[in-house]
C-alpha cells in the first residue's frame, strides 16, 4: 500500500503565471512521456521483475515518480486556477477550457487524453528496462523543451529539480541493466531465454 | 524554525533518503551507504516528529501520531501558500 505524505517533494509557488508553460507542462501531466506514464509503467512492470534488486527499483522510482506527476499537477492548478477566459484562450487552451474547465486532467499539450497505450509491459526484463531508459531519456529531453519555453524561475526552479531526477533514474536502470545482464548472459540471444527464472520451466535458448 | 523553514528542512533531508534509498536497491551490499541510510532516516523522524508534534500531522492512514492540527483542513500541497 501506499501512505500519504501531505507535501510536496520539492517546494512550489507560482505567484506570477504563465499560461504557455502550463500548457507546455501538460506534456508531463499526461503526454506519452510524463510523469503518469513513468509511474505506471514502472509500477507495473515491477511485478515480474526476476530480481529483488530490480523490484525495488521499479517499486521506488514508480513511487518517486507519482510524487513528480503532483508537482506537475500542481503547477498546472497553481496557474489555471487563476486565469481569466481572455488568458486562456490567448494561450491556445480554449478546447482544454470547453472540456475541463480550470481543472487539472491528464491530456498531453495538443489535448491528446492520456492512454495506457504509453506504455509496455512485456514480461521480458531486457525489453522493460531497456524501455524504462529511454523513457528518461525522452522525459529529460521534454523538460528541456518547456524549460526553453521561459525564464520565470518559479517554474525553472522545480524543472530543473525534476530533470535531474530523470538522469538519476536513468543511472539506476543503467545499473538494472548491468544486473540482468549478469544474471541472464545469454537473454540478449533468445527472449525466450528470459524464461529461465526461479520457478519457471528452463528453456534451451539453442532449440 | 518557521513552519516553513522546518518543512524545507524535512524536504531536505527527505530528498537524501530517496537518493539513498534508490542507489541501496541496486547496491543493497554498499555498508557507508547503509550507514548514511540509518543516520539520515533517524534525523527524518526527529524532524517530522517536530513537526507534527507543533503543526499537525504529515502523513495519513494513521502514521502520524499528534493531536495538534488536522489532517483535513491544514492547507493542501497543491494550493497556493
Amino acid at each position: 500500500m501506499w501512505i500519504y505524505q501531505k507535501k510536496l517533494e520539492f517546494p512550489i509557488n507560482i505567484t506570477t503565471p504563465d499560461l504557455n508553460v502550463a500548457k507546455a507542462l501538460m506534456a508531463q501531466y499526461g503526454g506519452p512521456d510524463s510523469e503518469l506514464s513513468a509511474g505506471m509503467r514502472y509500477l507495473t512492470q515491477r511485478f515480474s521483475m526476476p530480481d529483488d534488486r530490480l523490484r525495488a527499483t521499479l517499486n521506488d522510482i514508480g513511487t518517486e515518480e507519482i510524487a513528480h506527476w503532483e508537482m506537475i499537477g500542481t503547477m498546472i492548478h497553481q496557474t489555471v486556477c487563476g486565469a481569466s477566459l481572455a488568458e486562456i484562450e490567448a494561450a491556445g487552451l480554449a478546447g482544454y477550457y470547453t472540456m475541463h474547465g480550470r481543472a487539472v486532467y491528464p491530456a498531453d499539450p495538443n489535448g491528446v487524453p492520456f492512454t495506457a497505450s504509453y506504455i509496455q509491459a512485456t514480461g521480458d526484463p531486457f525489453a522493460d528496462i531497456f524501455e524504462d531508459l529511454a523513457a528518461e531519456q525522452k522525459a529529460r529531453a521534454t523538460y528541456e523543451h518547456i524549460m526553453d519555453q521561459t525564464e520565470n524561475e518559479q517554474y525553472l526552479a522545480p524543472l530543473r529539480f525534476l530533470r535531474e531526477r530523470e538522469i538519476v533514474h536513468f543511472q539506476r536502470f543503467s545499473e538494472c541493466m548491468n544486473i540482468l545482464k549478469e544474471l541472464y548472459p545469454d537473454g540478449m540471444r533468445r527472449p525466450g531465454a528470459m524464461m529461465r527464472f526461479p520457478g519457471a520451466a528452463p528453456v534451451d535458448i539453442d532449440r | 524554525m518557521t513552519e516553513n523553514e522546518l518543512l524545507n528542512r524535512i524536504s531536505e533531508v527527505q530528498f537524501v533518503c530517496v537518493e539513498l534509498n534508490l542507489y541501496l536497491d541496486t547496491h543493497p551490499a554498499d555498508e557507508d551507504a547503509r550507514a548514511d541510510m540509518l543516520a539520515y532516516s533517524g534525523l527524518l523522524t526527529e524532524l517530522i516528529a517536530d513537526y507534527e508534534s507543533q503543526y499537525g500531522p504529515l502523513l495519513g492512514f494513521g502514521h502520524s501520531p499528534t493531536d495538534k492540527g488536522c489532517w483535513v483542513n491544514s492547507v493542501w500541497p497543491w494550493e497556493k501558500a
